[in-house]
């Protein structure tokens, strides 16, 4: 017997980052937060995103919303699609986080499935919802008269805490596939999931800054979310004593849209109104020729 | 100009005063609470002043929080035993009687208005009342269609609706709020603002004689500490609010986070972009509607022109004889074009801005218009050589004031257009369709007007971008506010 066959191989362990701007950075803080398996072994030393690196991806995903959202229907569900097929082939190593995270083998399953559904599900509302959703309104003036729905802008995610995957994926399919760009902030317990969909995410070609995922507290960063002047929109998928009343106050202050989604059962969140919950509707008058 | 035969004889204007004798206005009037009218707990009445001559037109019950608590309890009575068990249809036929109603009535209602608000006849009589019984028609028909409005999904009301609204459009905002409540099933607080409250509490007599079962609509005449009350009482549903951005920005400070929707319709500060190749002469008067409608009280008004340079100088020629020919006067003579400044406070407002723009360096041109000797009154005013960032280009003054830029190529024509935290409107002229499509889709804005400005339907969503707002008003998307989307049995 030789000396290699009687050491077991050293396993390589990911080192997990935020996504920012298209880019894999660790915090600019240089902070990280531990996560345990239920054994107490070390799972990963997470990246804890700072103040400074939230507004590094507002800024990316401002830059990146102009070209996003004049993109072609057509080419943001072929993008979805192709970001449901890199899931697909990488679900095992999806499922394998999950357990790490805590999911049972059969729970952890079921979640990256129903993310690959979920994903081809809002995939095939990209060149629909605008069809069912907008309108020609029968104004009784001589006029061409429509309303029609365009992106709300910058969209602020703070995840949801258990649905760690798919919950994450429900709520940026949804805001992406309307032409948004997005800044998300994983879940505190299971954030793994978020980084490895970032890799996803940057195979699957949705370019740089549209989705931007940052782990770390939401304590510390919600309120930044709220309160930040240049993001349109911030969803909320948890009650949070942290996202008090005086913060969520702070929303107020460019009226950006605050979009309640707590209690929402992420399993049974096939809805295209999440969709038009994040777009603005626009009205256009034209006259007609007497 | 010598070749004109008119040249040497002006157009004189005999008055054309509107007959005021069919109006007939109580001396006070009080709550309308649980279907009939109440005194304030308050005990208070505030006078409502005519702007044209600033006479006393009836004193007016200025509610406290008692009474805005009394109303609340009115609509949650009535939303709890009449108004959810009244079939939709039957809803709906309320709503078409009080569409009628007012029609019949309308002359009657624009002349109250053109009094307690200062608006030129012309415009109340075939703009706001129109529109308001237009509102009360096309929101009837929903009542009992509501799950066409939203594929796949149940739809339930909210319960009660707090509802604010100022007094540019005293009767039309007042019919923008209380015809999709009612017609989603929801019961209403209504409060007027504090110097247009007269045709609100004539509808609210009218709403009486239609039958319409008690406290389904309440009206609550009050200021600023009335709608504090109502905003913050926890028996509200839901509050739509149309008014200034600082006091919507209050309202989401008071409500984000909490379980009480709303929606908000705030200032806007709306780019008017006239293109090279637009019809000149036709831009002249769409510039015109846009600013100066209705005193320029107008949240969607197209109070910042820009112009592309090598029309800029004809077209301000152009512009200055169209203002010198606008006639401001009696709100009751059919021929005014500009009416009365809503109130004191708003031409002072007014007032201040035109200081501040001299002093930011900008140009004055005002028309010489012969303004009358009492009421308050503002002559159309246009500032050129502004720039970005003044203050009279990024504020709304929301009065008769304009302000003119220029521009040379389409890029910096939108980048001027979108440079404002407001998006509520937008105006563009040109010849040319593709550019109409290019410019549209660009503005971020809520309503935007190729060659036409302030356009009104009830089957058109009205809203704002931004610090504009949130939320629609009207048409198929208006409906959103009111409603609470369920799934349907069996589905998903």
């Amino acid at each position: 017997m030789s000396r290699d066959s009687e050491s077991p191989r050293l396993s390589v362990a990911k080192t997990y980052k935020l996504y920012i701007n298209g880019r894999f950075p660790r915090s600019e803080s240089g902070r990280y937060f531990s996560l345990s398996a239920s054994n107490g072994k070390l799972t990963a030393n997470v990246s804890r995103a700072s103040r400074k690196d939230f507004r590094e991806a507002v800024v990316a995903a401002r830059a990146a919303l102009d070209g996003w959202s004049s993109s072609s229907a057509y080419l943001r569900g072929q993008i979805l699609y192709r970001v449901a097929e890199m899931l697909e082939s990488r679900s095992a190593e999806f499922v394998a986080e999950l357990r790490d995270q805590g999911r049972s083998q059969a729970r952890a399953r079921t979640e990256v499935s129903e993310s690959i559904d979920r994903l081809v599900y809002f995939a095939g509302w990209a060149d629909k919802y605008q069809q069912v959703f907008s309108a020609v309104n029968p104004v009784a003036t001589s006029h061409f008269c429509f309303s029609l729905l365009e992106p709300t802008g910058v969209v602020g995610v703070l995840a949801p805490e258990r649905s760690g995957l798919l919950g994450l994926v429900s709520n940026v399919a949804a805001a992406i596939v309307g032409g948004n760009t997005v800044v998300a902030l994983a879940s505190e317990s299971r954030p793994l999931s978020a980084i490895s969909l970032a890799e996803v995410l940057q195979s699957g070609d949705v370019p740089a800054g549209v989705v931007n995922l940052l782990t770390g507290f939401r304590a510390e960063l919600a309120e930044h979310f709220l309160s930040h002047m240049d993001v349109n929109a911030v969803v909320v998928c948890e009650h949070d004593p942290v996202i008090d009343d005086g913060v969520a106050a702070t929303s107020a202050e460019n009226l950006k849209r605050l979009l309640n989604r707590c209690d929402r059962d992420w399993r049974t969140a096939t809805d295209p109104y999440l969709i038009c919950e994040t777009q603005e509707v626009k009205t256009t008058w034209h006259p007609i020729a007497p | 100009m010598s070749h004109d035969p008119l040249s040497s004889a002006p157009w004189h204007y005999a008055s054309a005063p509107e007959a005021t004798d069919h109006v007939l206005l109580d001396e006070r009037y009080e709550l309308f609470i649980g279907g009939k009218f109440v005194a304030p707990k308050s005990g208070e009445y505030r006078p409502s002043i005519n702007p044209a001559n600033e006479k006393t037109l009836a004193q007016w019950a200025a509610a406290g929080a008692d009474d805005v608590d009394a109303a609340v309890a009115a609509a949650r009575r009535a939303y709890r035993s009449v108004w959810s068990k009244t079939k939709p249809a039957e809803r709906g036929k309320y709503l078409f009687r009080i569409a009628r109603q007012l029609q019949e009535r309308a002359r009657e209602f624009a002349v109250i208005e053109s009094m307690d608000g200062g608006k030129p006849i012309r415009e109340s009589r075939d703009v706001d009342i129109p529109l308001a019984a237009a509102h009360f028609f096309y929101h009837a028909g929903w009542a009992d269609k509501l799950e066409y409005a939203f594929p796949n999904r149940s739809v339930a009301p909210l319960g009660v609706a707090g509802q604010i609204i100022p007094w540019n459009f005293p009767l039309l905002m007042a019919a923008w709020k209380i015809a999709p409540a009612l017609a989603t099933g929801n019961t209403v607080v209504l409060k007027p603002a504090e110097t247009t409250p007269l045709t609100a509490l004539k509808l609210a007599e009218l709403i009486q004689e239609a039958d319409l079962p008690p406290g389904v609509v309440n009206i609550v005449t009050g200021d600023g500490t009335a709608g504090a009350a109502l905003v913050a009482h926890p028996g509200v549903d839901k509050i739509a609010f149309t008014g200034s951005t600082n006091v919507g920005r209050e309202i989401q400070r008071r409500l984000a986070g909490s379980s009480t929707r709303y929606t908000l319709e705030l200032g806007g500060k709306a780019a008017n972009i006239v293109f090279a190749d637009a019809a000149i002469d036709e831009a002249v008067e769409g510039i015109v509607n846009a600013i100066f409608f209705n005193q320029g009280h107008v949240c969607c008004a197209g109070s910042r022109l820009l112009v592309q340079e090598s029309v800029a100088e004809a077209l301000t020629a152009k512009l200055k004889a169209r203002m010198a020919s606008l006639i401001v006067g009696d709100p009751l003579d059919k021929n005014t074009d500009i009416g009365a400044i809503n109130s004191r406070e708003q031409l002072q407002r007014i007032r201040h801005y035109l200081d501040v723009g001299v002093e930011e360096g900008a140009e004055l041109y005002q028309s010489a218009a012969d303004l009358p000797g009492k009421g308050y009154y503002c002559a159309p005013s246009l500032f050129s050589g502004v720039s970005q960032s003044d203050r009279v280009v990024q504020e709304e003054i929301f009065g008769p004031v304009l302000t003119i830029q220029t521009f040379r190529t389409f890029d910096e024509a939108l980048m001027k257009a979108n440079n404002t935290r407001y998006g509520l409107s937008g105006g563009v002229w040109t010849d040319k369709g593709s550019k109409i499509f290019k410019m549209t889709n660009q503005i971020r804005a809520g309503v935007i007007w190729a060659n036409t400005f302030n356009k009104f339907d009830p089957t058109a969503p009205f809203g704002g971008y931004k610090e504009s707002g949130v939320g629609r008003e009207g048409g198929l998307h208006g409906l959103d506010g009111y409603v609470e989307l369920g799934h349907r049995r069996g589905k998903s």
